[in-house]
């Protein structure tokens, strides 16, 4: 008996240190969300195969080759102006003397806190047809006639001005974290700094500068407020009209459309993100970069980093501002906004609780039980990514509607969609904050007489609860942040900071939707405001 | 006749308020392999940094071939200075072939492809290069940088701990290499190391460094021979002090009698270095002196013994002696040469 004990240990399989019951419950779990994870693709798929000939044909017409064109082209536009402004940006807050280079630092990812249809409702409430701007130049000039925000350069500059940070953040931890010798390599083989930059920095930041434009045109995808606000017709909004004017099947099939793009460009990014691994060498950057001198340059340096805060942050801040003071003299001020904010908080809160429990289960298998099986099962996590919400909002609804009445306009089948939407990321956390914990603590334990499940309750879950606490906020200021699938599944007269916003912008009542917006953006900065301290921390 | 390949006078270079290098100079002759040896944190990397232009000093001058590279009001970029540099972790572009990390410092009017095949077939990596660094082993690697660094044929080659990233199985080997390379290349090199065994081994001239000074310069055999300061003495490896006095007869150590004149007054203290080859245990049972530990090296055995003082001496033994920790035994000094001492101010005393 001790010997076949012994063997078994030495051979290194795996040790079975879960118990039969405690495996069979997590994978209880497990294939509950499997199946609630396919759902959803599942669902839009039957629905568009049952959908009427005419559906299909209006697939097949050129409105919709129009849409993928507009889409793709948003989203690569966008992509290039995010890195033309966020590649110098990043050059010169970590490389070189600018002043206030710390301060710059902090700063210039901010926009990230801005939600999307925010940001598209200040801007159109200082440039659109009833807007500040115009406001002004009527009364000091008469003139009322503005050039035509809306539409693609509005969505354009808004999408740039919010999602440039995604590469910044990329390009510049690429740029701090890469080994100075490289460049002294270069100086010292008789290349000047501007060629060094071309032909050795440049091809090192193509990674970083790919992934980060992916990000970008990503959320340039799965964007329903800022497409919506500056009606610009791309997937989402004519997803949204679809869906509007009952015309559901064309919504699925156009959905699908939608997710199939996504697709590409997700496997795009994971394509880059492996091959990125190999551009990593060395043993290791020894020494902090040497900061480049820029001289007189300092001045242009400096125009151009106030000049995109100033746009990005400071603008949509003053308006914030202006607006409420607007509203609050008006006397308009925020009806039912304590309601909406409560509602905000619970379903936001709920949402949080019921994703992170989720997560937990799934990151422990795929971290404890490496296999086939739980490597399948995380990627069908992941796959949820290429569902943009106004997707999984929409196969929601056809599920409800015909198979679970019940289940339709209740709290629960919103739960449902939040969890779809941002279980990856939550998976994500609470997988990172496992890898953290050495299976030998666990085995420790073990070896002290534990049994698995007082394993986990008594060494896992109090080393993991940092994470799980993380991981919870994270997902609560997401989930508040979230519109079209709240917008679309939320119970008859449930109003939330974001639907109450939504609503007010497109009644074009600017003053009234300065309250929830500045509620959100003052939510949503506490996790980058952590998350800039930490990257600060690693920096220095 | 031989030139002067590199020339740094009165160099200083502090970071915030730590002086990382201060009041040096030293001369690499033409065609010479120069050791600056030291301790980490003594600025040895800095003062090859403030010759390669990677770093502005706050004082002093560096010439390269006759040229002025820094002087007050003077400054040439790296890359004008026609220096070649092996970093510590190789440095070698990730994105570029082996070929085209050679060839990268190459300029227009050569025959790249030729200098490329010479220089790769030098350091033996004719057959690879078209492979990607990542796809080398760490000595290959090595050698990798040392023929990007060689190609342009630079007037200095500077080497930062160059072996330092190498398991030490493949050490002896790669120092092997580099060394019958550098030698064939007949290029002037300066390399830093903290290995004193490395630089013992690979140079033609060290200069030992200690908190951002010159402590000694000279061949491996004057400085290990002869080390000017108790720290260059106890630096150069295994060494221990004995307390002893002038007498007329010669130096008073409580393990014995050495007869060596020193050039001070009878009376006066001094301290000894022995090394443990100066030194030898005799088993006795009288014996003044305990076995503390014995270090087994295989070949020989190391032994270290407490004197009655309470000081610690160090002795190589035949491998066949075993003595046991706690052993009495006689320590005797026998070094069949005159021994280092040094003065109460730690300055080396001459042999008379």
């Amino acid at each position: 008996m001790q010997m076949a004990e012994a063997t078994r240990f030495e051979s290194g399989t795996p040790k079975p240190w879960l118990s039969r019951w405690s495996t069979l419950a997590l994978w209880g779990v497990v294939a509950l969300l499997v199946s609630t994870l396919l759902l959803p693709t599942a669902y839009l798929i039957i629905r568009a195969m049952s959908a009427g000939s005419d559906a299909w044909q209006n697939l097949f017409r050129l409105r919709t080759l129009e849409t993928v064109g507009r889409t793709v082209w948003l989203a690569f536009s966008v992509t290039v102006t995010s890195a033309m402004v966020a590649v110098p940006l990043a050059w010169l807050t970590a490389r070189t003397d600018l002043p206030l280079r710390r301060m710059w630092a902090v700063v210039t990812p901010l926009p990230l806190v801005i939600p999307s249809y925010v940001g598209a409702y200040l801007f159109a409430s200082a440039f659109g047809p009833r807007g500040l701007l115009q406001q002004w130049l009527e009364e000091s000039f008469g003139i009322t006639r503005l050039p035509d925000i809306y539409g693609f350069p509005g969505a354009l500059i808004v999408l740039t001005l919010l999602s440039y940070p995604y590469v910044l953040l990329s390009v510049r931890a690429t740029l701090s974290g890469m080994d100075p010798a490289l460049e002294e390599a270069s100086r010292s083989l008789g290349q000047s700094p501007l060629t060094t930059f071309r032909r050795v920095t440049l091809p090192l930041l193509r990674p970083a500068l790919g992934a980060g434009g992916l990000l970008v045109a990503l959320y340039v995808l799965r964007d329903f407020g800022a497409v919506a606000i500056m009606r610009y017709d791309t997937f989402t909004r004519v997803i949204y009209i679809a869906y509007r004017s009952f015309d559901r099947s064309q919504a699925a099939l156009l959905a699908l459309v939608l997710v199939a793009l996504t697709l590409i460009f997700l496997a795009l990014e994971t394509r880059l993100h492996q091959r990125g691994r190999y551009f990593q060498s060395g043993v290791g950057a020894a020494r902090p970069p040497t900061l480049v001198r820029l001289g007189p340059w300092r001045w242009p340096a400096l125009a151009f980093c106030g000049g995109v805060v100033g746009v990005s942050l400071v603008l949509p801040a003053g308006l914030l501002v202006y607006w409420l003071l607007r509203g609050l003299n008006a006397g308009e001020i925020i009806p039912a906004l304590s309601q909406a904010t409560w509602n905000s908080v619970l379903a936001s809160g709920l949402g949080a609780m019921t994703i992170v429990l989720t997560a937990l289960p799934v990151a422990f298998l795929v971290v404890r039980r490496p296999g086939r099986i739980t490597r399948l099962l995380e990627r069908l996590t992941y796959s949820t990514f290429a569902l943009p919400g106004i997707v999984v909002a929409l196969a929601l609804v056809f599920f409800g509607v015909n198979h679970a009445p019940w289940l339709y306009q209740t709290l629960p089948l919103l739960l449902i969609a939040y969890g779809l939407l941002f279980l990856p990321q939550a998976v994500g956390a609470v997988r990172a904050s496992l890898l953290q914990i050495h299976p030998s603590f666990e085995e420790a334990a073990r070896s002290l007489g534990r049994r698995p499940a007082q394993v986990f309750l008594t060494i896992t879950l109090p080393l993991l609860r940092p994470g799980l606490i993380s991981a919870a906020s994270l997902v609560f200021l997401t989930v508040m942040k979230e519109l079209p699938a709240t917008l679309i599944l939320a119970p008859l007269g449930f109003k939330t900071l974001a639907t109450a916003l939504w609503s007010a912008v497109s009644e074009a009542f600017f003053a009234q939707a300065a309250a929830p917006a500045l509620l959100l953006v003052l939510l949503s900065s506490l996790p980058m405001t952590f998350f800039i301290l930490r990257e600060q921390r690693v920096d220095s | 006749m031989n030139s002067i390949a590199v020339r740094c006078q009165n160099l200083s270079k502090a970071y915030g308020g730590v002086q990382a290098v201060r009041h040096l100079s030293l001369t690499i002759p033409t065609g010479q392999i120069l050791a600056l040896l030291g301790p980490s944190g003594c600025g040895k990397t800095t003062t090859l940094r403030l010759i390669a232009g990677f770093e502005r000093p706050d004082a002093g001058r560096v010439e390269i071939g006759e040229q002025v590279m820094v002087e007050s009001g003077v400054f040439i970029p790296p890359e004008k200075r026609q220096v070649g540099m092996v970093f510590q972790n190789y440095a070698l572009f990730p994105h570029l072939s082996l070929a085209d990390n050679v060839a990268y410092g190459l300029g227009r009017n050569e025959n790249r492809p030729a200098r490329v095949r010479e220089v790769l077939a030098m350091v033996g990596l004719s057959d690879l290069g078209a492979r990607m660094p990542h796809e080398l082993s760490g000595g290959q690697q090595q050698r990798v940088a040392l023929a990007r660094a060689l190609a342009p044929r630079p007037k200095v080659l500077l080497l930062d701990e160059p072996f330092s990233g190498l398991d030490v199985g493949l050490r002896e080997q790669v120092r092997a290499d580099v060394a019958r390379i550098l030698r064939q290349s007949g290029a002037t090199v300066l390399f830093v190391t903290h290995n004193q065994e490395e630089a013992l081994l690979m140079s033609d001239q060290m200069v030992v460094m200690n908190d951002g000074q010159v402590e000694q310069g000279g061949t491996p055999e004057d400085v290990f021979g002869a080390p000017a300061t108790r720290f260059v003495a106890e630096f150069m490896g295994k060494t221990d002090f004995l307390s002893g006095r002038v007498t007329a007869d010669g130096l008073l150590t409580e393990m014995g009698l050495l007869s060596q004149r020193l050039a001070l007054p009878i009376g006066a203290p001094v301290e000894i270095a022995v090394r443990p080859d100066d030194v030898r245990f005799i088993p006795d049972v009288d014996g003044s002196a305990r076995i503390v530990a014995r270090y087994f090296q295989g070949v020989l055995n190391l032994y270290s013994a407490r004197l009655p003082s309470g000081r610690l001496v160090h002795s190589y033994q035949a491998h066949t002696l075993t003595l046991a920790p706690g052993a009495s035994v006689r320590a005797i000094i026998d070094p069949g040469h005159s021994l280092v001492c040094f003065d109460e101010h730690a300055g080396r005393v001459e042999v008379v």
